[in-house]
């Protein structure tokens, strides 16, 4: 179950989110936020449904893409029980939409923009996901 | 040309998730988990993806306009609503159950897991749910993150 702290891969990885938000950002005018782009495309605006679609598709794509290239990316490993998985789904789904974004949209985009909402947003989901792990793996004992 | 565009970002932004490691969620748990074996990985992937995406914010000041769109959309609120509030708190509990955030489970799509389609399934779901009960309000609103 622990992971390997992996520091290079992490700057490479993050670079690429960056450099992919930057990119969205100069060329398209959009912010990078998975969150929004994807509740955006539920029900889109006209003309404003195709780059969406695109981005999204990208994501597992360009994961593929990585894998393939990175036997290190391969690692992959995911236990919960489906009733977990279907709550925290859900969760993750309503609360993005609910506070306007997730890790990409305020924790990257938002932060590096200095918007005092994001960074208050991920204050709470950091601290809030953190407390969660604690209480699941040390306090209850459920998984 | 700006659809093939956000298309080449979504690929080069799933790989950085792959390349990083974000898209295992027992590394993102490993994060966390401040009281377990910690793995401070995750800090690393923000601060640099922090990093270049300033750089790219920075560089849009100076800019009249996108290469490829009549204007930016960057999101202009700045007050504290409890749906803000509300929905990170929710967003987090969820994170923290099983390690997913939005773009690492979609980044997991071709993978073939069951877990990440049942996961997939269920974010949609409750995205959609928002969706519907805020359909009006949310139809001229600015871009995510606001």
């Amino acid at each position: 179950m622990p992971t390997e702290f992996t520091p290079f891969w992490g700057l490479l990885g993050g670079a690429l989110i960056g450099l992919a938000s930057a990119g969205l950002l100069l060329a398209t005018g959009k912010i990078a936020g998975i969150s929004g782009i994807l509740g955006r495309s539920l029900f889109p605006v006209s003309g404003d449904l195709a780059w969406r679609l695109a981005f999204l598709l990208g994501l597992p794509l360009g994961s593929w893409i990585a894998t393939r290239a990175n036997s290190d990316a391969l690692g992959f490993e995911i236990t919960h029980r489906p009733a977990v998985l279907l709550l925290a789904g859900v969760l993750v789904g309503f609360g993005t939409q609910l506070g306007n974004g997730c890790t990409s949209g305020h924790g990257v985009c938002g932060i590096a923009r200095g918007s005092r909402r994001s960074i208050v947003a991920t204050v709470l989901f950091m601290t809030t996901a953190a407390l969660t792990v604690v209480l699941v793996r040390h306090g209850l004992g459920v998984r | 040309m700006r659809v093939a565009v956000a298309g080449i970002c979504g690929v080069v932004f799933g790989a950085g998730l792959a390349v990083s490691g974000m898209t295992n969620p027992a590394k993102v748990l490993g994060f966390l988990d401040v009281f377990g074996v910690w793995d401070p990985t995750l800090a690393c992937v923000m601060g640099a993806a922090l990093l270049l995406s300033a750089a790219g914010f920075a560089l849009a000041r100076r800019r009249p306009r996108p290469w490829l769109a009549e204007s930016f959309s960057i999101p202009t609120r700045r007050d504290f609503d409890p749906q803000l509030v509300a929905g990170a708190i929710l967003f987090g509990v969820g994170w923290g159950l099983v390690g997913l955030c939005p773009g690492p489970a979609l980044a997991n799509l071709f993978r073939g897991s069951v877990e990440i389609d049942v996961f997939v399934g269920a974010m949609l779901l409750g995205a959609l749910s928002h969706r519907l009960a805020t359909r009006q309000r949310s139809a001229a609103a600015p871009d995510v993150a606001s």
